[in-house]
């Protein structure tokens, strides 16, 4: 098997774990300590940070608008909404410029 | 294994597998663009059709499948990359075990598969429904889950199909319509506490570290600075031992 069909089957027994570890290791406990559970409930917003605020210092202007107007959109309209604005800025910006 | 099977769960499961699909399929519709791009951008990233199919199949998780095609594309190791899939997983821990006190009713066999589709909007509903008085039974979870897992792992078909036939990928925005959706994803998250302190702390140490030590250590390194924040923050009872 390929290396790439190695890590999609590894990631897909860490994710099954992770939606079945939690009502078998966590509802064994009476009380999560406020401090891990804080922790976990920041691990989405920090781990995708990272993966969009690298890239924007390497991005030129199309890029860069792309996501200052996808982000101001979010905060009004759903995933999709924002989603569109950014792409159609981005794709306009790069044919125009 | 607990084989028990309890009926008073379920007074009419073909009903209740509808009710459930009354749930699922907005959220089908919803997902539906994001499942065929995820399809286009896995070949754009090196995958084959079969190695994209499978992945929706057998991850199941819209963000950590884009992750992995974004560190997949930048050549990063292996463990890296299944580790930072789990990464962004972990978050369905706090829903495998806000749900598990929701499905007593169901068998261990019922648990153990019912729990592979608990994404997001799975665990939305299902706490929206308990809240509302209704029984979390198995037939319901199932109906609204059927239906999106369906077009999710279709969708990647279909979206690797035609994804290798886009001309111009710059002219598309193609390499840099992840980071978009990730942003995406970040402002989804805005309703939780210290949202803006973990977002700001882990954009700095993750630039950071991208223009020290370099990738893909900036995705640990500035996740882990977020995460201690929070949990440093984290608002702890004073409580009479």
């Amino acid at each position: 098997m390929s290396t790439t069909v190695w890590i999609i089957l590894a990631g897909a027994v860490l994710t099954y774990l992770t939606r079945v570890g939690g009502h078998l290791v966590l509802s064994r406990f009476e009380r999560i300590h406020p401090r891990v559970e804080a922790g976990l409930n920041a691990v989405p917003a920090a781990v995708l940070t990272t993966l969009v605020a690298p890239v924007a210092t390497t991005g030129g202007l199309p890029e860069l608008a792309a996501l200052v107007v996808a982000g101001l959109v979010a905060l009004r309209g759903g995933m999709m909404t924002m989603f569109i604005s950014g792409a159609v800025v981005l794709i306009l910006l790069r044919n125009l410029l | 294994m607990s084989t028990v099977i309890d009926d008073r769960a379920a007074p009419s499961g073909g009903s209740e597998f509808l009710a459930g699909m009354r749930r699922g399929i907005p959220i089908m519709l919803a997902s539906a663009p994001f499942g065929l791009l995820f399809g286009a951008l896995a070949v754009d990233n090196g995958f084959t059709v079969g190695e994209a199919v499978l992945m929706s199949a057998t991850i199941y998780a819209g963000a950590s499948q884009m992750v992995g095609l974004e560190l997949f594309g930048q050549k990063v190791a292996p463990w890296l990359i299944v580790f930072s899939i789990f990464a962004v997983n972990f978050r369905h821990v706090l829903y495998s075990a806000a749900v598990g006190p929701l499905a007593t009713r169901w068998t261990t066999l019922q648990q153990a598969f019912g729990f592979f589709f608990l994404v997001d909007p799975q665990y939305a509903e299902a706490e929206r429904r308990n809240e509302q008085g209704k029984p979390v039974g198995f037939a319901w979870y199932m109906g609204m889950a059927t239906p999106i897992y369906i077009c999710w792992v279709a969708e990647a078909g279909i979206g690797a199909a035609f994804g290798g036939m886009i001309p111009d990928t710059y002219a598309l925005g193609v390499d840099f319509l992840l980071p978009i959706y990730f942003l995406g994803l970040v402002m989804e998250f805005r309703s939780r506490p210290m949202w803006l302190p973990v977002v700001l702390v882990s954009a700095i140490a993750s630039i950071a570290a991208y223009y020290t030590i370099g990738s893909p250590w900036h995705v640990s390194v500035g996740a882990l600075a977020g995460i201690v924040l929070a949990a440093i923050f984290a608002p702890v009872r004073e409580r009479a031992e």
